[in-house]
C-alpha cells in the first residue's frame, strides 16, 4: 500500500472533521485494506470509525424499530440482534468467515454497496432507514447502482433503523470461490405486505422483485410465486452463471425464503 | 496387532510439531543481512511488442539499488526444457527461448519485463511504478484450435508456427487404427476439456539470492522440490555457474503438487542479482504473482473414441488431444501430454489398438506444466468417462463392463510402451464394492428423491505409474536428466543416524516415514534415524519428490545404502566376537553368532567404527557411513477402484459430494496414517477439480481467474468423510520395499468418479445429459438440466 496519514477519532463530529480532500473513512476494512494492498486506492489520510462508541451498539427503539449503528460488526449483529431479528441475525452469521464478521461493519457493507453483498437486501426487504451524521434515508433512495449510494464523500452512516417484520428469512446461494451472494434473496413478510429484496443477481445491484410482492402479499406461500418470473434482462453474467441461471435462482431462492419463512 | 515401530506402524507425523507451532522455517522466513528486495514489473497484457523501457525516473527514487530489464541478460541463457518430444515425423518439437526478463516481446500476462531491486519491498514497488514502458500491443492468440490455423498469430516469429509437436504414441498407422474401429460392433465417442487448474500451495514460492565475494559461492534459498535439479539447470544452462561454487537451499516447503518442480525466472534473477548488486536479493511471490506466474496444470481439449466387439470387449482406443503449453515451455511441460499421459491410455484394461494421438500448443498465457497426476488424471478422465458413457450406450453394468476388460495377467505390455509388473484390479473392486454399500445406494436414491434432489452413483478405476524410470528409456525417449535417486546413510560413533536424501519432502511426510524403514532394517528406535534433505550442500545428487516416487526410489537407494551399512557392521561385529561374518545376525538392534548365545549391541558396532581400536583396519576401512544411487528398473504402477456418491439440487444445480470411496493398490504401505492423508489430499484436489476449480482467460488473454474471488479452491465443507481402502496389496516386484507411491492416486482417480455420479444422477432425474465439462459448476449443471 501507499503511505498515508491515520487518525482513530472518538466522535462522529470528528471523525467528519477528519474527512475531506483524499481522506476516506475506514470501518472494518474487510474492502478498503485489501483494495490499498493492491494499490488500487491512494487516500492520504484513514479515518477509523472504530474507535467511536456511539457508533456501536444494536437497540429496540421505542418505534419497535431496530436501531444497529452504524460500526457494529457482523459478529455482535449475529449475535445481538437474535432476539430482537432472527432473519438479520441469521444473515449476518453467514457473511465471510469469522474474520470477516469480527471485523466487518454494517456500514462499511452498505457503504460499498458490492453487488453480491448481503446486506443492502435485508436493508432493502426491511424498509429500513439509513442514518447518516448528515440525514435519514429510505433504503429505496440509500442504493443507486453497483458499488453505488446516494452517500456524499464526507458522510458517515451511524445507524440503520430496521423495520421488524412478522416472519423473515434470507437464502443465499453461494458463488462457489469468494463465498458472496451468487443470488441471494431477503424476504419479508409486513403486515402492510410483502418485501422480496434481491442481491447479487443484477447488473443495478440490489433490487426489489415486484412481482412476487404482490404475489407474496395476497398468497404467503411457495405456489404463489409459482407462475412468476425474473427477465434474465439486466441480470449479471460471468464464470459463475449465467443471467438466465441468476433470474432462476431468484426465483427458486425467493420459494424457499418463504417456506423458511412460513 | 497394528505395530507401533517399523514398517507398518501409523506413527505420528513428527515435522508436525513444528509445522503446526509456527516454528517451520519456510523459504520466506530466512532473511539475510542487508538484503535488498526484488519487484518485478510484469506485463499486463497478453501479448505486445516492447518498445522501450525508461527507468531514469524510477532509478532516481529512495532506496532503489538496480534495475535490470532484459538486456541485461542477453548473455545469459533462458530457461531449460529438461524433455525433448520427438514429432510423429522424427522431427524434434520446436522449442522457443524462454529468457529470465522478457526480450523485445511480453507473451503473457504475467511475464516479466523489468525487475527493481531496492532496500526495502515498498521502495522497489514505488521505483516500479516510475518506469515508463512503451507498448506495442499485439492481438493475442489464446484458443488452442484456432492457435493451430494458417495465419494465426505467433506466440513466437521464429517458430514455425504454434505447433510445439504433433505426437503419437501406440498404433501410429491411422489406416489400421481405422480397420479396428471399422470391425467394431459399437463405438463411443466423447469430446470433453479437462480444464486448465491453478496449483495453489498455500506457501506461495520465495527465492534468496546470496553471494559470498569473499568465496565467489553462490546460495539461493528457494521454495523447491528437487534443489539439485535447480542447481544443475541454473548453473549449466542459464547462468553458466561452476556447481561447486552453488548452493541451493530448499528448506520446509509448504505445498507444491509439481509447480514447485520448476525451475523459474525468479530463481535465477535472484541468483544473478545478488552478485551484481553484491547484496542479497530477496523476492516473495504475492498470490496475485503466483496466479500469473507459478506454472498451471492440465488445459487438454480431447476427442476420444471407443470401440468394442459384440461381446463388449475393448477392442481399441482413439484419442486426439491438443495440449496446451503456454507461451513457454516450462521444465518438464513437453513431457507431460506425452510420456505421462499418452502411455496410460490403456489403463486398467486389456485393449488390443491403441492411438494416442497429442498436439501441443503454444498460447498466450501462463505455461502449463506438471500438476498432482501430471498427464495421468487426463488419460484416466477421459477413458473412464467413455467407459461409463458406453455402459449406458449398451445398457449393461459400468462395474462388470469394466470388470470383463481387466487385465489379470502380469507382467502385461500395454500397446502404449509401458510393462505393468503386477496388479489385482479386480481385488480393488471387491474391495471397493465392499466398502462403498452399494446395494444400499437404491434406498438412498430413494431417500435423496423425498427431498427433491437426485442421487447418482460413479465408479471408475485408475492406475498411474510412478517414478519415472529406468534413465536409460527416458533418456532415449528424450529426457534431459537421470531419473535415479540417491541417499547417504551416515551412522554416528553412537549409533544413531543421519540419513541424507536426494528427496525433498513438501508435506509428504518423509522425515517420520523414512526413518520407520531404518528402524526396521536394523532394529533400532526411529528417534534415532534423522532425515537430512533439501540442500544441495548436504545431500548426494538426488533428483527430488515428483510423480510419487520418494519411497519407490529414494527409498530404495536408503535401503540399498543401509543395506551396505549392515554388511559393513556384520564384519565389524564379526572381528569383535571372533566368529565368521556369515554366522553373524541383525535382530532387535543387536548382532548375535547363530547358534551361540555371543552378542554385541549396534552401538558398540558403531562406536567400534569410529575408535578403531579393536578393528579388523587391514580388511577395512574404519567409519560407518555408505551412499547408494538407485535407478529404478521399471515405473511403478498404483491402481484402484473410486465410487462417489452425489446429491444434485435439480433446482439450483448446486452438486453435493456425499460418500467418496477409495480402494487403493500401493503395494506394500510403511505408514498408513500417512498414505490415509495423502489418499485425502488428492481426492480433495480431484473433487475440487471436478467441481470447482478453472482457471480461465477471456479471449484478449487477461486472467479472469486471478484470485480465490474467482478462482474456486475446495474447502473442507465441499468434501465428505472418505472411506479408504488399501488393503488389496500387490507388492511392486521390482523394489526392494514393495513401494509403488501414493501421492497423487487421489487427483487422478476422482474426477471421473465425480463427473460420472453427476451424470448418472441427471439421468435418474429423466434429464437427457451425457457430460458435462469440469468444472460441474452449480451453473453448468443447471445449464445442462434446461437443454
Amino acid at each position: 500500500m501507499y503511505n498515508f496519514e491515520f487518525e482513530r477519532p472518538s466522535s462522529v463530529d470528528d471523525a467528519v472533521q477528519s474527512l475531506g480532500g483524499e481522506a476516506l473513512a475506514l470501518g472494518g476494512g474487510q474492502t478498503l485494506i485489501p483494495a490499498l494492498k493492491q494499490r488500487l486506492n491512494q487516500p492520504d489520510k484513514l479515518v477509523s470509525l472504530t474507535g467511536i462508541s456511539e457508533l456501536n451498539g444494536i437497540s429496540m427503539l421505542s418505534d419497535g424499530r431496530l436501531s444497529v449503528k452504524g460500526a457494529t460488526t457482523h459478529a455482535t449483529v449475529a449475535e445481538q440482534a437474535r432476539e430482537h431479528y432472527p432473519a438479520l441475525a441469521d444473515l449476518a452469521r453467514h457473511i465471510g468467515d469469522p474474520a470477516v464478521r469480527n471485523r466487518g461493519t454494517i456500514g462499511g457493507s452498505l457503504a460499498n454497496n458490492d453487488p453480491a453483498a448481503c446486506y443492502p437486501a435485508a436493508v432493502l426487504g426491511s424498509d429500513a432507514t439509513v442514518v447518516t451524521n448528515a440525514r435519514e434515508i429510505s433504503a429505496s433512495d440509500f442504493f443507486t447502482g453497483m458499488f453505488a449510494t446516494v452517500l456524499s464523500d464526507n458522510e458517515i452512516i451511524t445507524e440503520v433503523r430496521f423495520q421488524v417484520p412478522s416472519s423473515a428469512n434470507y437464502q443465499k446461494f453461494l458463488q462457489p470461490a469468494s463465498r458472496f451472494a451468487l443470488t441471494g434473496v431477503f424476504v419479508a413478510k409486513f403486515a402492510d405486505g410483502v418485501r422480496v429484496a434481491v442481491t447479487g443477481a443484477s447488473e443495478n445491484g440490489v433490487f426489489r422483485w415486484a412481482d412476487a410482492e404482490s404475489a407474496l402479499s395476497a398468497n404467503f406461500t411457495q405456489s404463489a410465486v409459482e407462475n412468476s418470473s425474473v427477465s434474465p434482462d439486466g441480470m449479471i453474467s460471468d464464470l459463475h452463471g449465467s443471467a438466465a441461471y441468476r433470474a432462476s435462482l431468484v426465483k427458486t431462492l425467493t420459494k424457499r425464503a418463504v417456506a423458511a419463512a412460513s | 496387532m497394528p505395530k507401533d515401530t517399523g514398517i507398518g506402524a501409523s506413527q505420528k507425523r513428527r515435522e508436525d510439531v513444528r509445522f503446526l507451532t509456527g516454528a517451520g522455517n519456510y523459504t520466506d522466513d530466512i532473511n539475510v543481512s542487508g538484503q535488498a528486495y526484488v519487484h518485478f514489473v510484469r506485463s499486463e497484457v497478453a501479448h505486445a511488442k516492447i518498445l522501450s523501457i525508461d527507468t531514469a525516473k524510477a532509478s532516481e527514487l529512495p532506496g532503489v539499488v538496480q534495475i535490470f530489464t532484459g538486456s541485461d541478460f542477453e548473455g545469459v541463457g533462458g530457461l531449460p526444457c529438461g524433455w525433448q518430444v520427438t514429432d510423429r515425423y522424427g522431427e524434434p518439437m520446436q522449442e522457443p527461448p524462454h529468457p529470465i526478463l522478457a526480450q523485445e516481446k511480453v507473451r503473457h500476462v504475467g511475464d516479466p519485463i523489468a525487475a527493481v531491486v531496492a532496500d526495502t519491498y515498498a521502495q522497489a514497488r514505488d521505483a516500479a511504478e516510475a518506469i515508463s514502458i512503451d507498448f506495442e500491443e499485439l492481438p493475442a492468440v489464446v484458443d488452442m484450435s484456432s492457435a493451430l490455423d494458417d495465419g494465426s498469430v505467433k506466440v513466437h516469429d521464429n517458430l514455425k508456427s504454434n505447433l510445439c509437436y504433433d505426437w503419437v504414441l501406440g498404433e501410429a498407422d491411422d489406416t489400421k487404427i481405422q480397420e479396428a474401429f471399422d470391425a467394431a460392433a459399437h463405438v463411443t465417442t466423447l469430446e470433453l476439456t479437462n480444464q486448465r487448474l491453478v496449483a495453489n500451495p498455500m506457501e506461495p514460492r520465495v527465492a534468496v539470492g546470496d553471494y559470498n565475494r569473499a568465496s565467489d559461492e553462490h546460495t539461493l534459498y528457494t521454495t523447491s522440490q528437487n534443489p539439485h535439479v535447480i542447481r544443475l539447470l541454473m548453473c549449466a544452462f542459464v547462468l553458466g555457474l561452476p556447481e561447486h561454487k552453488v548452493r541451493v537451499v530448499a528448506p520446509d516447503v509448504g505445498g507444491g503438487f509439481g509447480t514447485k518442480i520448476f525451475h523459474y525466472a525468479e530463481e535465477a534473477f535472484c541468483t544473478f542479482a545478488a552478485k551484481a548488486c553484491n547484496r542479497p536479493v530477496k523476492w516473495t511471490s504475492s498470490r496475485t504473482e503466483a496466479f500469473q506466474t507459478d506454472a498451471h496444470g492440465r488445459d487438454h481439449v480431447t476427442k476420444i473414441e471407443l470401440a468394442l466387439d459384440d461381446a463388449n470387449n475393448f477392442t481399441a482406443i482413439r484419442t486426439h488431444t491438443h495440449a496446451n503449453m503456454g507461451a513457454y515451455l516450462s521444465t518438464f511441460a513437453s513431457s507431460i501430454p506425452t510420456w505421462l499421459h499418452g502411455t496410460l491410455m490403456a489403463g486398467n484394461y486389456k485393449t488390443p489398438a491403441i492411438q494416442v494421438n497429442v498436439r501441443a500448443v503454444f498460447t498466450n498465457t501462463v505455461p502449463v506444466d506438471a500438476y498432482r497426476g501430471a498427464g495421468r488424471p487426463e488419460a484416466t478422465f477421459q477413458l473412464e468417462r467413455v467407459i461409463d458413457i458406453a455402459a449406458r450406450e449398451l445398457k449393461v453394468d459400468p462395474i462388470a463392463l469394466r470388470r470383463q476388460n481387466f487385465i489379470t495377467e502380469f507382467p502385461y505390455e500395454t500397446p502404449v510402451a509401458l510393462a505393468y509388473d503386477t496388479g489385482d484390479y479386480h481385488g480393488t473392486m471387491d474391495r471397493l464394492e465392499a466398502n462403498g454399500d452399494f446395494s444400499g445406494f437404491a434406498a438412498r436414491r430413494a431417500e435423496s428423491e423425498a427431498q427433491g434432489k437426485l442421487r447418482g452413483l460413479g465408479v471408475n478405476c485408475y492406475i498411474e505409474a510412478c517414478g519415472i524410470a529406468p534413465s536409460n528409456i527416458a533418456g532415449a525417449l528424450g529426457a534431459r536428466a537421470g531419473l535415479y535417486d540417491a541417499a547417504t546413510v551416515r551412522v554416528n560413533a553412537t549409533g544413531s543416524i543421519s540419513v541424507l536424501v536426494g528427496a525433498h519432502s513438501h508435506g509428504q511426510g518423509h522425515e517420520t516415514v523414512f526413518p520407520q524403514v531404518i528402524a526396521e532394517m536394523i532394529g533400532i528406535d526411529e528417534s534415532q534415524v534423522e532425515i537430512v534433505h533439501g540442500d544441495s550442500s548436504k545431500i548426494p545428487f538426488g533428483m527430488g519428490t515428483y510423480g510419487s516416487r520418494s519411497l519407490a526410489v529414494c527409498g530404495s537407494a536408503m535401503v540399498r545404502a543401509t543395506e551396505k551399512v549392515i554388511n559393513k557392521a556384520k564384519k565389524i561385529a564379526a572381528h569383535l566376537m571372533e566368529a565368521s561374518e556369515s554366522d553373524i545376525e541383525l535382530k532387535d538392534g543387536t548382532f548375535s553368532v547363530a547358534g551361540t548365545d555371543k552378542s554385541v549391541a549396534w552401538g558398540d558396532v558403531t562406536l567400534t567404527a569410529y575408535v578403531p581400536h579393536n578393528f579388523p583396519l587391514e580388511d577395512l576401512e574404519p567409519g560407518l557411513e555408505e551412499t547408494a544411487f538407485y535407478d529404478p528398473a521399471n515405473f511403478t504402477f498404483p491402481a484402484g477402484g473410486y465410487a462417489c456418491e452425489v446429491e444434485v439440487d435439480p433446482e439450483t444445480g448446486h452438486v453435493s459430494v456425499e460418500r467418496f470411496t477409495a480402494a487403493d493398490d500401493f503395494g506394500n504401505v510403511v505408514n498408513p496414517m500417512i498414505v490415509d492423508g495423502q489418499v485425502h489430499g488428492g481426492l480433495g484436489q480431484g473433487i475440487g477439480q471436478a467441481l470447482l476449480e478453472n482457471c480461465a482467460y477471456d479471449e484478449s488473454g487477461q486472467l479472469l481467474t486471478g484470485s480465490f474471488m474467482d478462482y474456486a479452491m475446495p474447502r473442507a465443507d465441499d468434501v465428505p468423510f472418505y472411506s479408504v481402502d488399501h488393503s488389496s496389496q500387490t507388492p511392486c516386484t521390482h523394489n526392494p520395499l514393495g513401494v509403488k507411491g501414493c501421492g497423487e492416486a487421489g487427483a487422478i482417480g476422482s474426477p471421473p468418479a465425480v463427473v460420472n455420479a453427476v451424470i448418472d444422477a441427471l439421468q435418474s432425474g429423466g434429464h437427457d445429459v451425457t457430460h458435462i465439462d469440469m468444472p460441474v459448476s452449480p451453473g453448468r449443471v443447471w445449464e445442462a438440466i434446461q437443454k
